[in-house]
């Protein structure tokens, strides 16, 4: 017999089988949809997370303020050499002309401050250059290449005023510290839910199949072998696995137009997106979801019906 | 054909099913194996299907030590076997049809061998009208018959029947025995376990006796004696 011939046995005997324990298949179907609208809902909390951890990153950066006679060009030189930098990801720079229009606008309304800058003649302000690292943890190694350019300044000809990193240290040390935190603990809880997921699911159709257990002694009996009798049955659970993938994210869908919330790992998410931080996730990233989902389905689907019938296959 | 050979089977310290049991049965033979419920009748068919291993003593099927045949081998052996059960032991999810052509899939046969041999394996057990319905819409007789239909369907070199009539009306009864006599007329060997002493004495064939797990009686055109 051809393996095609075989395959196509095997798989008309798994839908039929399925079609006709319609309402068995039902049940497990529910308890893995239960189980994948979890691990969907550790995907968005994760999204959710990803997106407020990398907006509070690019607030953070470092800012270097440099004499007011320094050369333009030479801050510009400085500039080049900061981007080399592999850690950098990106450096602004903010001459003297429009570090003072910036401070003419933000003080627009004080005419004293204003009067009082027209008064000196001269522009105050200093050049300055934002730099912004990839990761918070990599601003340390930024600011010692600064500190390096510092130490080869000489008392005639300054450069550097000042960075604010000391200044900013803390909150960035703390804030590293959080997102790391955050992250370890976020994964350990998708783990913990994905485990709980897939023992409840593995359960459900254990019992189902323990209801088939005479089914496979027969089986036996007549000569089929362990693959001919296991294979219809992971066929049915593959079915149910992705029936109930699609039933997630179907309910996802609706919950995610209606209070996506309910998905934020913490509360304060609504300012991002404009409150549709998640469903324009769904939405632009709508492959990668549904094949984690209905992946997750196949594979819970897969593996309990594996292991569950070989339980009985010793007959 | 298939040879016991001083087989015993103990469970749990003190039961004995079976005890130093040895006989032979030739090719062709109807055998019909009598006894006591407990006697050890279907412990017997048990340790030649392997769906059991004996505590001591060998059972050899032309030549082959059964209880030797390794796990992933079992199903090409029980290919070479036919079973009638007193509880049919139908696939409750597929029709008559499928229960037959399952066999027949299992045993690597192609589509068009099924097509042809399953509807001609019913309607020698009289069904042809019923090859689509499920186990539940049929019968006890007709069970049984499906479940003949599905043990000759292969055409094994040996069908085993443990209590083919213990769930019949004498009717249903008397039609099974006439089915597995003529498939035994055609020439497959045919070992039967029953109580039912009109079915032995009607068939007049060779008879085993047995009790408290050893035999006590082998007759070959034998009664039903307990």
């Amino acid at each position: 017999m051809s393996t095609w011939t075989n395959f196509k046995r095997i798989t008309r005997a798994g839908f039929v089988g399925f079609w006709r324990n319609a309402f068995v298949s039902i049940s497990s179907i529910f308890v893995i949809a239960i189980a994948l609208f979890t691990i969907a809902s550790t995907i968005f909390s994760t999204a959710a997370l990803d997106a407020a951890l990398a907006s509070l990153q690019n607030k953070v950066d470092i800012n270097v303020y440099f004499v007011t006679t320094a050369p333009e060009a030479d801050i510009l030189t400085f500039k080049e050499s900061l981007e080399a930098l592999p850690e950098v990801i990106e450096v602004s720079y903010t001459s003297r002309d429009q570090a003072l229009i910036d401070f003419r606008e933000r003080h627009g309304d004080d005419q004293l401050t204003l009067q009082a800058l027209d008064e000196l003649g001269d522009n105050p302000l200093e050049a300055s250059l934002s730099i912004r690292a990839k990761e918070t943890s990599q601003y340390e190694g930024v600011e010692e290449f600064i500190a390096q350019k510092k130490v080869t300044e000489t008392p005639e000809a300054p450069f550097i005023s000042k960075t604010n990193f000391y200044q900013n240290k803390k909150a960035i040390e703390s804030l590293t510290g959080i997102i790391n935190d955050t992250r370890d603990s976020n994964f350990l809880k998708i783990i913990a839910l994905i485990a709980v997921a897939f023992m409840v699911s593995f359960s459900t159709i254990r019992l189902a199949i323990h209801n088939s257990r005479d089914e496979i002694a027969i089986m036996r009996l007549v000569g089929a072998s362990n693959l001919f009798i296991s294979s219809p049955f992971v066929i049915s659970g593959l079915l149910q696995g992705f029936i109930a993938g699609v039933m997630a994210l179907l309910v996802v869908y609706p919950v995610l137009i209606w209070n996506e919330s309910l998905f934020y790992p913490f509360p304060f998410f609504d300012s991002f997106d404009n409150g549709r931080l998640l469903f324009n996730f769904f939405i632009n990233n709508f492959s990668t979801v549904f094949l984690k989902v209905t992946g997750a389905g196949l594979g819970i689907g897969a593996v309990s019906s594996f292991v569950a019938v070989r339980r009985y296959l010793k007959v | 054909m298939i040879y016991f050979d001083k087989v015993s089977k103990i469970y749990s310290g003190e039961s004995v099913a079976l005890e130093d049991v040895t006989f032979q049965v030739k090719p062709g033979e109807f055998v019909s194996i009598v006894g006591h419920s407990g006697a050890g009748k279907t412990t017997l068919l048990k340790m030649l299907i392997v769906e059991d291993k004996p505590t001591d003593g060998r059972v050899f099927f032309e030549s082959l030590d059964v209880h030797s045949i390794p796990r992933s081998r079992l199903s090409h052996y029980r290919r070479k076997i036919g079973t009638v059960f007193q509880d049919f032991k139908l696939l409750p999810h597929k029709t008559a049809y499928e229960n037959i052509a399952f066999a027949m899939e299992a045993n690597g046969r192609s589509d068009a061998e099924i097509a042809e041999n399953v509807p001609q394996a019913l309607g020698l057990v009289d069904l042809g009208n019923k090859l689509w319905n499920f186990p539940h819409e049929l019968s006890g007789g007709e069970k049984q018959r499906v479940a003949i239909a599905r043990a000759i369907v292969n055409q094994p070199d040996l069908i085993i029947a443990d209590e083919p009539t213990g769930n019949l009306d004498p009717i249903a009864t008397y039609e099974v025995v006439q089915i597995l006599k003529k498939i035994n007329d055609l020439g497959t060997t045919v070992i039967m376990t029953t109580h039912n002493k009109g079915v032995i004495d009607a068939l007049g064939r060779r008879v085993i006796t047995m009790d408290e797990g050893k035999i006590i009686r082998d007759d070959q055109e034998g009664k039903y004696v307990l």
